[in-house]
């Protein structure tokens, strides 16, 4: 699921400006898993900001909202009056979100009130781990289902490289948290299932045009479009 | 710094800055007190003849794990000068862990007021028994004194009353209040 953590509050104030009529838009469907974008998020946010302007005396109505999608256009329409009357958006959606907003939705201001951050798998409650890095061309069916493009520090497609020791990643310091070399997970599964010779596959590099690096990217699915 | 340490106990507690307390301010503190613990513990309180400040007002919860963020929030926002939950001893949850999810939600509104520039230490989260009628009262009279040596909340809303508007947040997870006096039941209308 893709995950977001939410803007410092004082990033927040400085896009809201000096806006008059503020919505905070919540999305419930991934943000609101990873608790940080969804109605009762919007809810908490919506209510720091009224205090914020209570406390400093400047007249701000602060509603908030929430839709079920804002990534689909289909959804927004339940929200667009809500949006017609604001002078600003802001928007706890990730970054597909608020730009499906900004754009069903133009000239309005939409601004983001939080950073998306990874595409994550839930570890456990309030926890997540990158797991994908959508980069167009998995690899891990020859990985044991392990991507060593987000969970290796180097993205490397023929590891492990001499900083890996006893299972970690050389990045893992002190401060930080023990980060498992991917590398070595993929060797220890691989043997576990058999398949030691997976290893010795010699990958040329990785083409990253098919990830962000080709610019942006369009996916159509000609047997599925509205005829 | 080595003169404070070498000196008599009673002088350093003399030297500790007070805070000038405005007499003439009482403020509204709003209590989320468990149904299990803290509620029997203030009719406790009442049945031993304890004294304690009619400053706090309190919201009957089911349990404080039922206390979400916004909760909090919402009574700041109504402009309570001070919010407590007052649970279960650690451990002692009716609901097993239902007091230490409200700690960590507590603190989290903590964390949520210094972003705004307002003391955390106006929230706050304690633990009693049903059995502490006497901690009860020490621990409403002593937050009452901390919120007055704070002074009031910078959020002053006219004609709003943190405590209906807190309890309109809670919606039905409130439970009616048999304690309260027909003054609150009559501002909350219908909340029965």
């Amino acid at each position: 699921m893709i995950t977001a953590e939410r803007k410092p509050f004082d990033e927040i104030l400085a896009l809201v400006g000096d806006k008059k009529k503020v919505l905070v838009a919540g999305c419930d469907t991934c943000v609101a898993i990873c608790l940080t974008g969804g109605e009762k998020e919007a809810e908490i946010l919506a209510s720091e900001l009224r205090i914020k302007a209570e406390q400093e005396g400047r007249a701000v109505e602060v509603e908030h909202t929430a839709a079920i999608r804002q990534c689909e256009w289909e959804y927004l329409d339940m929200i667009a009056e809500k949006v017609a009357a604001a002078d600003v958006v802001l928007s706890l959606a990730c970054g597909i979100g608020i730009q499906s907003m900004a754009e069903k939705f133009a000239p309005q201001i939409v601004v983001p009130a939080v950073n998306t951050n990874m595409l994550g798998m839930p570890q456990e409650h309030a926890v997540w781990l990158e797991r994908c890095g959508a980069c167009g061309e998995c690899v891990i069916g020859e990985t044991a289902g392990i991507c060593p493009v987000v969970r290796c520090s180097k993205s490397l497609m023929n590891g492990p490289c001499g900083g890996s020791h006893d299972g970690l990643c050389e990045v893992t310091t002190p401060e930080k948290e023990d980060i498992e070399c991917a590398w070595a997970l993929i060797w220890d599964r691989l043997k576990a299932q058999g398949r030691e010779e997976m290893m010795y596959i010699n990958r040329p590099p990785k083409n990253w045009s098919k990830s962000s690096s080709g610019g942006p990217r369009k996916m159509v699915r000609e047997e599925a479009k509205p005829v | 710094m080595a003169e404070t340490a070498a000196a008599a106990p009673e002088t350093v507690e003399a030297e500790a800055p007070k805070k000038v307390v405005d007499p003439d301010f009482e403020p509204e503190i709003i209590v989320f007190a468990c149904h299990y613990c803290a509620y029997a513990a203030a009719d406790l309180a009442g049945s031993m003849r304890l004294q304690y400040p009619s400053n706090i007002r309190m919201i009957k919860l089911p349990c404080t794990g039922k206390l979400e963020v916004i909760h909090l929030l919402r009574a700041i926002e109504a402009g309570a000068d001070g919010v407590y939950a007052a649970g279960c001893l650690e451990g002692e949850c009716h609901y097993l862990k239902g007091n230490l999810w409200a700690r960590k939600r507590v603190n989290h509104v903590k964390e949520l007021l210094v972003e705004l520039g307002i003391e955390p230490e106006r929230v706050e989260i304690f633990n009693m028994s049903s059995a502490m009628g006497a901690k009860f009262a020490e621990i409403a009279t002593d937050f009452t004194q901390r919120i007055k040596e704070l002074g009031p909340n910078p959020v002053r809303r006219e004609g709003v009353s943190p405590h209906a508007a807190a309890r309109e947040a809670l919606g039905g997870v409130a439970m009616p209040d048999e304690a309260e006096s027909s003054a609150a039941t009559a501002e909350e209308g219908s909340a029965e």
